[in-house]
């Protein structure tokens, strides 16, 4: 199984630990990856403010660089559900259809597609607040939102459960978005702040010791905002913690 | 082109392409237990509602202080006999200082707790919001058992006017803090008495 | 480890404590339980009683686009004001998921729902003349309004025949997208509003910041003190019964002395010609019942075509908006009263226009529950005003660029694409695909800031070309330079007023793989 792996701008640039882990571990798991090169960004910062022109030629080179591949996998849902939903500033050859269809997140990846029932290098001994980023929870599916009325599921908490020692802590709000909101962050910055200090005084209040979440970005977000909280919270991505990760 | 026409030339023009068919509604098993009338009562009751039973005696025993207390009593049922006929009323505005208002409903609806009305049981429409306190008679053979069952019902298609009153008039404008008698009435008591024939 | 141990539950309580009221004065039930039917919380929840002054909504400069932004950051500095706000709406919210977790077949009836008002809306004319001639035949009086100026022409036509000066109304967000009181005044008809919450509004001359709860970002203080002003209350006096029955008692005398009575239309049915009202007060009852004239102002997206639908819609209504399984009082008005004349007005105002926006259309099937606003985060946060528009939170987003591109391009910016709200939709509108789909087209049709544009053209020549990319990131790898031009995209740092910036690693993923894995490679 040949994978092309996807680190998002802002993980290569602030969480390379998160690209690493997540390299790792599918190699761990028998994947062959590749990381294209000449990768930079899937175009999401562009289209999510309405800019789709903007955002074409960063389109086409996502999918040039990631054409010929059985999967592409990337740590990030956000990331996912734009290549999935939304990469469509180009025409849609075949080409392009089989990136946007063969494009995966990872904790979706390890969960339908390679079916992962053990992590027996996986342990953290924490008390765990999970994080479900909209995108992938809302997106890409990843649990039951508890808006809907449907029966529970959830790819992450599933994954996690292969994790030895996880104590998870129980959130007042544990679906709400945390304000980071891509472009959101910055333009509106007064209210993706205040939500972002409501999610993580939830978190602190719950007892977590470690935040873990599918997303870099929200987790940059809450991070920044806990520590101008004063408050000590660790963020960590799933993929470092499911990579064996203990702290 | 009169606003009717240009409206509806507007609309022609701008139909949204795609066939939408109107679905078939099915009945959906009510989510209740088999005992309508206990049913109808717990569920009124969180609604803030409340719920008597006739005694031998004395069919409003659980209003009769309210009934004994009230000035005006306007009673659109045979069982009870107001001191406001309701069938002389001109004005609506005539029974804004009635007390206590007794009518009967066309049925209830275990799903809600909901009784209905039409002109037909009010007589006046007013005196089931301008009286300060209201009786309801309900036979219990006449409940239904959910919103779906009640929308088979043909009172919506006749009536001048039909009316589900689920409980008394409540807000929660102010803070969330929940307030009987907003605008209408301050209570709404049911109470258990099948129709005389 | 048990599976169990790794369900979430969601942890009880609020996460602002400070507004756990230590008393509780709802009204309690015939058996003593704590009611929370209607609007009421499910818990007491109480801003501190400490004065702090209502912030008000977005300033309006004609059709200059509203601040959003701005706004909410007033609101957000009253933080009494905010955190009340969040905790009652997140409660409803709350209320609404207990609410539509009892009803197996929820899903089922929300798209039932949706298709019913999708099929209506694709037969509007047909209905809408189906409804007209119900309606005739009812003997009621029908007419027809292209627009809100056209509403209300027509309404104080009916009223000056009448020789009525004195008008009482329920509820409506129709009226409020026509200007109608407004415009009532200027014509020296006095117009009361008899919801209390749209009362509360009215006496302190704003607009509502809510479509259920037209009064929920204000807390009791701030009632007191517009009741002290306008009804003469004891200022001091902020107990919340105390203000209601204040409001009953003042309000009562209009409703018995008024020449004319309004009210808006949840659903009007095209078989019967009925219009349908569902209130907790019984307010539309009182307008419709009381005075010698009867007005109902219906916006034709509210068309439904046969009784039975309402089974389906009642259901799913006061559930989405409120968590109750049903208002107080759901009211059919079909015919007039013997002697009186009733009248019906049909209104447009851009609703036929919106028919054709492929991407925007069926934001007609909207109900007005209310509930995308209660779950969404940012107008939790910014409050229902700062929208500077009659339409709030996200169905808001979608529903106020139709009216006013310019004035309200802003609008669908103010959101984080979280999909809550698509998710509690009772009619299942797309709202978070269409606020994504709205920024398009503000996009394309030049609505949005030369700055912001060009910021993200900047961005997308960049990220399109690799060795520029990885140039921009620069030569030392160093990625804290990135985080102003890519990661955040903005050339002021508005990350970092409020928040840490992240460390900047020891060397970024690229480079890490460069030196790891490309050993011997040449690049």
């Amino acid at each position: 199984m040949r994978v092309g792996l996807f680190v998002p701008c802002y993980v290569d640039a602030f969480e390379p630990e998160v690209g690493i882990a997540t390299l790792e571990l599918l190699e761990r798991l028998g994947c062959t990856v590749e990381y294209p090169f000449d990768q930079t960004c899937c175009g999401q910062p562009m289209t999510n403010t309405g800019c789709h022109a903007e955002a074409a030629a960063t389109e086409a080179l996502f999918v040039k660089n990631f054409s010929g591949f059985d999967y592409v996998v990337a740590p990030s849902g956000s990331c996912v559900h734009q290549v999935r939903e939304h990469l469509t500033a180009i025409p849609q050859t075949d080409e392009v259809r089989h990136v946007r269809s063969s494009t995966y997140e990872l904790v979706e990846f390890l969960h339908d597609v390679l079916k992962v029932e053990a992590l027996p290098w996986a342990s953290f001994p924490h008390k765990v607040a999970y994080h479900t980023n909209c995108n992938a929870l809302r997106g890409i599916h990843h649990a039951r939102p508890s808006e809907l009325v449907k029966p529970y599921y959830s790819k992450p908490l599933d994954l996690l459960r292969l994790v030895d020692g996880v104590e998870l802590v129980d959130l007042a709000r544990p679906d709400e978005c945390c304000g980071f909101g891509g472009t959101f962050s910055v333009f509106e910055p007064a209210v993706s702040a205040k939500m972002g200090y409501d999610k993580v005084a939830d978190q602190n209040r719950a007892g977590a010791e470690y935040v873990v979440s599918a997303d870099s970005s929200c987790l940059m977000h809450q991070k920044g905002c806990a520590e101008r909280l004063g408050l000590p919270l660790k963020y960590i991505h799933i993929s470092q913690v499911l990579n064996g990760a203990t702290a | 082109m009169s606003a009717r026409d240009a409206i509806l030339a507007e609309i022609r023009r701008n139909r949204p392409a795609g066939d939408f068919p109107l679905p078939e509604v099915p009945l959906f098993a009510p989510l209740i237990g088999d005992d309508l009338v206990v049913e109808f009562g717990e569920r009124l009751k969180r609604m803030g509602g409340r719920v008597a039973h006739p005694e031998a005696s004395d069919i409003f025993a659980a209003v009769r202080e309210r009934l004994d207390g009230a000035k005006v009593v306007a009673s659109a049922v045979p069982e009870l006999t107001g001191n406001r006929d309701l069938r002389a009323v001109r004005y609506p505005q005539e029974v804004e200082d009635v007390d206590v208002a007794v009518v009967r409903a066309v049925f209830g609806i275990a799903e809600t707790g909901s009784v209905l009305f039409t002109q037909d049981q009010l007589i006046v429409n007013a005196v089931a919001y301008l009286a300060q306190h209201l009786v309801v008679l309900l036979d219990p053979a006449d409940i239904l058992p959910n919103v779906q069952a009640a929308y088979r019902r043909p009172e919506f298609g006749r009536s001048a006017y039909a009316v589900l009153h689920t409980g008394p008039s409540a807000t929660a404008d102010i803070e969330g803090v929940l307030i009987h008698g907003a605008q209408g009435v301050r209570s709404l008591t049911v109470v258990m008495q099948p129709k005389t024939a | 480890m048990s599976v169990e141990d790794l369900n979430p539950r969601e942890r009880e309580g609020v996460i602002h404590p400070e507004v756990r009221a230590p008393n509780d004065e709802s009204e309690r039930s015939q058996d003593g339980v704590r009611l929370q039917h209607a609007e009421a919380a499910s818990k007491p929840i109480r801003a501190p009683q400490i004065r702090e002054p209502q912030p008000r909504g977005a300033k309006i400069r004609g059709d200059r686009p509203i601040n959003q932004a701005e706004a909410a950051e007033r609101f957000l500095a009253a933080p009494l004001h905010q955190a009340a706000h969040d905790e009652r709406l997140w409660d409803l919210r709350k209320k609404r998921d207990a609410s539509a977790h009892g009803i197996p077949e929820w899903e089922e009836l929300r798209e039932l729902a949706s298709q019913i008002k999708t099929h209506t809306l694709s037969h509007l004319d047909h209905y809408l003349e189906q409804f007209e001639a119900a309606a005739k035949a009812n003997g009621v009086h029908v007419h027809w309004a292209k627009d809100g100026a056209d509403h209300n022409r027509i309404v104080l036509e009916i009223l000056k025949s009448h020789g009525a000066k004195t008008l009482v109304k329920s509820k409506s967000m129709l009226t409020e997208e026509c200007g109608f009181r407004h415009h009532m005044d200027a014509n020296g008809i006095e117009v009361i509003e008899t919801d209390l919450g749209e009362r509360i509004q009215q006496l302190d001359n704003e607009e509502p910041s809510h479509v259920v709860a037209p009064a929920v970002h204000k807390t009791r203080m701030d009632v007191a003190e517009v009741f002290a002003k306008t009804l003469g209350t004891d200022p001091d006096n902020d107990d919340a019964h105390y203000l209601a029955e204040s409001q009953r008692e003042t309000t009562r005398p209009y409703i018995l002395k008024a020449d004319a009575g309004m009210t808006g239309c949840n659903f009007a049915i095209a078989e019967t010609g009925s219009v349908v009202t569902c209130t907790n007060e019984g307010n539309a009852d009182l307008s419709g019942n009381v005075p010698p004239l009867q007005i109902h102002s219906i916006g034709i997206e509210k068309i439904i075509p046969k009784v039975e639908h309402l089974g389906v819609f009642i259901r799913l209504l006061s559930r989405s908006a409120l968590g109750s399984p049903i208002t107080q009082y759901t009211s059919h008005f079909r015919a007039p009263r013997r002697g009186i004349e009733m009248h019906m007005v049909l209104v447009d105002n851009g609703r036929s226009e919106r028919l054709g926006m492929e991407e925007f259309w069926t934001s007609l099937k909207c109900i007005r529950c209310g509930a995308c606003m209660n779950t969404c985060p940012v107008y939790r946060r910014s409050g229902g005003l700062s929208y500077g528009a009659t339409y709030s939170g996200p169905i808001g987003l979608i529903i106020d660029p139709t009216f006013n591109k310019r004035k309200y391009s802003t609008l669908p910016f103010s959101s984080t694409m979280n999909g809550s709200c698509t998710n509690v939709c009772p009619v299942k509108i797309n709202i978070h695909e269409q606020i994504f789909a709205w920024r398009k087209v503000l996009v394309e049709e030049h609505q949005i800031p030369a700055l912001k544009q060009g910021m993200m053209k900047a961005a997308g020549a960049v990220l399109s070309r690799p060795a520029a990319y990885r140039a921009a990131i620069g030569a030392a790898d160093s990625a804290l330079k990135v985080l102003p031009r890519f990661a955040v995209y903005n050339p002021l740092n508005t990350w970092g007023k409020k928040r840490e910036m992240p460390e900047a690693p020891r060397q970024s993923f690229h480079a890490w793989y460069k030196q790891n894995r490309m050993k011997g490679t040449p690049q």
